[in-house]
Order: C-alpha cells, then structure tokens, then sequence
C-alpha cells in the first residue's frame, strides 16, 4: 500500500503506539482487499458491546487507554454502537452484576480516547447524518448500508477494532465501497407489491439479502411508487444487510446514487405479496406462548416510541410475557419528555435506552428468564436470534403488542 | 503428492490442521455456541458440529460487525478455529482475523468447499497464498 509521509510516522511509531497498532491493522486489512492507499474519514462509530468484546477485548482496551493522553486520543469524530447493558434496567432484565462491572470498564476505556458514547445504531436518524461522497468508518451493518445507499457516503463494515483505528488515525483503507467502481449494481430486482408495514419492509430487505448472499453484489430495486419514510428504509437495509451481508443498494430516484448507475443487461427478479407473505409465515407460530416481545435492532425511532405506546392503549403486558423496547439515549430522553416512555412502563413493559436487546447477552437472558419464543417486527433480530437458542416470529408492530398483551400467538 | 490450490494472499500465520467442510455462510455472532464452541445456528449445515480447533471451510462471511471482536475474545479462551478458508469474505471476518491473528485464506480459482472434503489434512500458507492439501 502507498503510505505518506504522516502516515509512515504512524506506523513507525512517531504517533504513539495506539496509532502504531491502528495503522498497522488498517495495512493488514487494506493488503487484503488489495487497497492502493489509505483514504481520510470524517467520522469513525465504533461497536464495541462487552459480549463481543469479551475480558480479551477489554483488556485490549484498557491497554491502549494506559497510554499517554496525547497518543490516545481519537482524531476525528468517533461515536459508538449499542452497548451491551443499561444500567438502569439491567437487573429487571436478569443480566449480572459481572456484566455490568465489565461493561463499565469498557466504556472508560473507550471514554479515555475522546469517544462520544452515543451507544446508538440509529445515529443517521439522531446525531449526525452523513452527506453524499462523505468517506465514513461505520461499525454497524445497518449503519453502513443507510449512510451507503440513502446519502450516498462511502463506508464499509468496520469492526470495532477496525472503527477505533479510523478513529485513531483519521482514515481508512480505500477498498470495497469507498471505490465508485463497486458502487454498480450488479443483480435488479422489480417490485410487484408495496410493503405494508415495517415488519414487511424487513422481509422485503430479508428476501434481496438472501438472493444476494454477499457483501460485494449491489442490488438495484425498481417498482415503488413512493418514497418510503426513514423508519422503513432503516429496517429494510439493515434486514438486508443481515440476511444478505450487503452494505448498499439502489432505489432509482429514491436513493442518492441510482439513476446514472443502471446496466440495462442485469436481468430483473420480480418480487410480490407472495414472496413477502411466505417469509413471514416461515417464522409463524400460531397457538404458541409468548415469552418475550421485543423492539430493536435497529434502536426505535421516536415515531416507532409513540407507534407502540398508541399500541399498547392503556392495556397491561401479559404476566407471562415481557415486553423490552430498545431505543437510542437521545430518543429515551425524548420520549421521557413527551410521556412516551411513562405509557409503555406503565403497560408493564421495559425500555431501555443505549441497548439493542441482541448485544446484550441475549443467551443469558435466554436462560436466566425461561426465554424461548421471541416476537419481533424487526426481521434482523428475527435472524440474528435463532443462534442464541430462540425461536423467533416476525410480525406487524400491532400484532406484537396484542402478542405482549394476551401471551399468546 | 499434496494436491495445490491457490488463493489470494491471506492473513495470519503458516498453520497445519484438518478441514471441516460445508456450503454455509459463517457470523459468529449468528451461527457459534461460542462457550460451547459448537455451531448452535438450527439451520446452518454444521449445526451442533465443534469447531474448535477446525479448519474451517465454507462459503461467505455473514451479516454482523461482531466477529471482527469475536475471533480474538475465542482465541484469549482457546476455543476457536485454527483457521478459516472460504470462497469470498467481508471485510468484518478480514478486520476479525487481522485483529485476532487467526489464519485466513479466500479467493481460489474455483468453490472451495467442493475442492477440499471433511476430515482433508491441510496446510495453509497465508501469506504465499496456498493450501496444500495434504495426503
């Protein structure tokens, strides 16, 4: 790889040693992916959850944070990612005191390197929302593929390892989508129905990932009448980006990139009601009991927060069922203004803010509370989830309330 | 005589071990018992399979930022696998094995998992860019 001269005295060390090892990282990937340089970034986000993280990453952590402050600190802005726990509710929720104490440990790790802990992946809707050609260290699959194909920035899936280094050293190498040439779409795919909810805009994103199958195919999608709100395309990308690993895709005069990229030879799939309607059923459990409602993945907006406390109505969560929402900090502080938060808890429900429910131990909790049937409007969490023991049901935002409040599909 | 293949070059180090082989995709987060050190995902072709200690040979790397964290938190505990050879990776499970120091290959001219087989004792030259399947 071309290094310039700032950049050899990173990795000779000259910067300290927190670059050293953020620039020698970013080389190893940057080989791989044969990268020609190293490309400036304007923001790094960081995921960093403790379950991920483990003692051996938070020990990493904290020997880079025992560094002097001036080689520590981060060079541009760096946000982070859900955490693993929120302290205020952790104890409701059967996470431990073990936990929390490693979660802490972490966050004044990263804290010691100038991070802003956002510990939110909906941070496109919140704190700073990329613009068109903006070259970005992104930590969250949901995160890259809104910022990709929405504004048109350029980011691959970094890792939390990979996030801290742009943060430290202020780029990234240039490979996968920083590049224009693998911004093309390469498979088409033709709507023939409109989703009608969220849960249905999941699906949609859950069937493209899965006929893509790959980080490096584009999708373009042609078919819709009308632009879809934010809240809509954030959990089709981020389904998208779940199922299918894919980091953008094209919406022709929706999304910022598309008109000027079309290859008229891509043969186009044609997706409609029956093809939604059957990735929904392949997660349908009627009769069962429910065990846990949960909304996250991605962290709620403030319309989603207001969506399910109309929902709920005034109306109890079912004893035998835990309803958990999971928001940002900066949308639990709203909510909290507007009454939003104080109508779901009085339901019986938890919200927790600064979480994503599947970064938080979500095996543990599993065990520690008898959870098995899990239902979800998110079709990301409804993939993720299957690994951690659960058996997971997919459905409209409404029908998962009336699920909280009966306890039974 | 080892039958060659070639790949683009990898990362990690010079590593001999045996091949557990499926057409699956792999996320840590998604697929791995990781206490257990089993694939735990119902639905993945290893499922209820150890990995620990594996070669493991498979397709495409998953959705999810995770497992750029995950290998080196598996490899601190010593349940991890020796090395991972796949067709295409995302840069997550590049990010994970250059951070985590665990050996990884992709890119061959060919499906991977159709030209090594479980139980092929093979040796992994990260850096040369070769597998040597080995008799």
């Amino acid at each position: 790889m071309r290094l310039n001269d700032e950049e050899r005295a990173m990795l000779a060390g000259e910067a300290g040693e927190a670059r050293r090892w953020g620039i020698q990282h970013q080389i190893a990937v940057g080989e791989f992916f044969d990268a020609a340089d190293l490309v400036p970034v304007t923001q790094a986000h960081i995921m960093a959850d403790t379950e991920s993280l483990g003692e051996a990453g938070v020990s990493f952590l904290e020997s880079l944070a025992a560094l002097p402050q001036a080689d520590r600190r981060v060079r541009v802005p760096t946000i982070t990612d859900p955490r693993g726990l929120d302290f205020a509710v952790y104890k409701r929720l059967g996470q431990t005191d073990a936990m929390a104490a490693l979660e802490a440990r972490a966050i004044a790790a990263l804290r010691s390197f100038g991070v802003l802990m956002t510990d939110t992946c909906i941070n496109y809707q919140t704190i700073l929302p990329p613009v068109r050609g903006e070259h970005l260290a992104m930590g969250d699959t949901g995160v890259v593929i809104y910022s990709n194909s929405v504004f048109g920035a350029c980011s691959n899936f970094e890792g939390g390892p990979s996030a801290l280094a742009a943060g430290l050293t202020g780029r990234t190498p240039r490979y996968g989508y920083h590049l224009d040439e693998a911004r093309r779409p390469t498979l088409r795919f033709r709507l023939a129905a409109t989703p009608r909810d969220l849960s249905e805009w999941g699906a949609l994103g859950g069937i493209i990932g899965r006929a893509c199958g790959s980080y490096w195919q584009v999708p373009l999608i042609e078919g819709l009448d009308a632009p879809p709100g934010s809240d809509a395309l954030k959990h089709f990308g981020a389904a998208m980006a779940s199922y299918g690993s894919v980091a953008l895709f094209h919406m022709p005069g929706i999304t910022a990139d598309a008109p000027d990229l079309m290859d008229p030879a891509l043969e186009s799939t044609r997706i409609g009601r029956a093809e939604i309607d059957a990735f929904l059923t392949s997660y349908a459990a009627p009769g069962d009991k429910v065990d846990v409602v949960v909304f996250a993945a991605p962290q709620l907006s403030l319309v989603e927060m207001a969506e399910v406390a109309d929902a709920l109505g005034g109306r109890r969560v079912s004893p035998h069922t835990t309803l958990l929402v999971a928001t940002s900090p900066e949308i639990k502080h709203a909510a909290d203004r507007m009454g939003l938060t104080q109508r779901i808890e009085a339901a019986g429900a938890v919200v927790a803010a600064g979480i994503c429910f599947y970064q938080s131990y979500a095996g543990e909790l599993a065990e520690a509370n008898g959870w098995r049937r899990l239902v979800t409007n998110s079709a990301k969490l409804t993939n993720i989830i299957g690994g951690y023991g659960y058996r997971p049901t997919l459905m409209s935002l409404e029908r998962c309330v009336e699920a909280a409040v009966t306890g039974r599909l | 005589m080892p039958t060659i293949l070639r790949c683009h070059p990898g990362i990690g180090p010079v590593v001999e071990g045996v091949a557990l082989v499926a057409q699956d995709n792999f996320s840590a987060r998604y697929d791995l018992d990781r206490k257990k050190g089993i694939f735990s995902r119902p639905s993945h072709a290893l499922a209820g399979q150890s990995y620990d200690g594996c070669i493991l040979v498979l397709n495409d790397a998953k959705g999810g930022v995770a497992t750029a964290w995950m290998l080196h938190e598996m490899k601190s505990r010593g349940i991890v696998p020796l090395a991972l050879v796949f067709n295409r990776v995302n840069p997550i499970l590049a990010q994970g094995a250059a951070f985590g120091n665990v050996t990884m290959v992709d890119r061959f001219d060919g499906d991977v998992t159709q030209m090594i087989r479980t139980g092929d004792r093979l040796r992994i030259d990260p850096s040369a860019g070769v597998v040597d399947i080995l008799d």
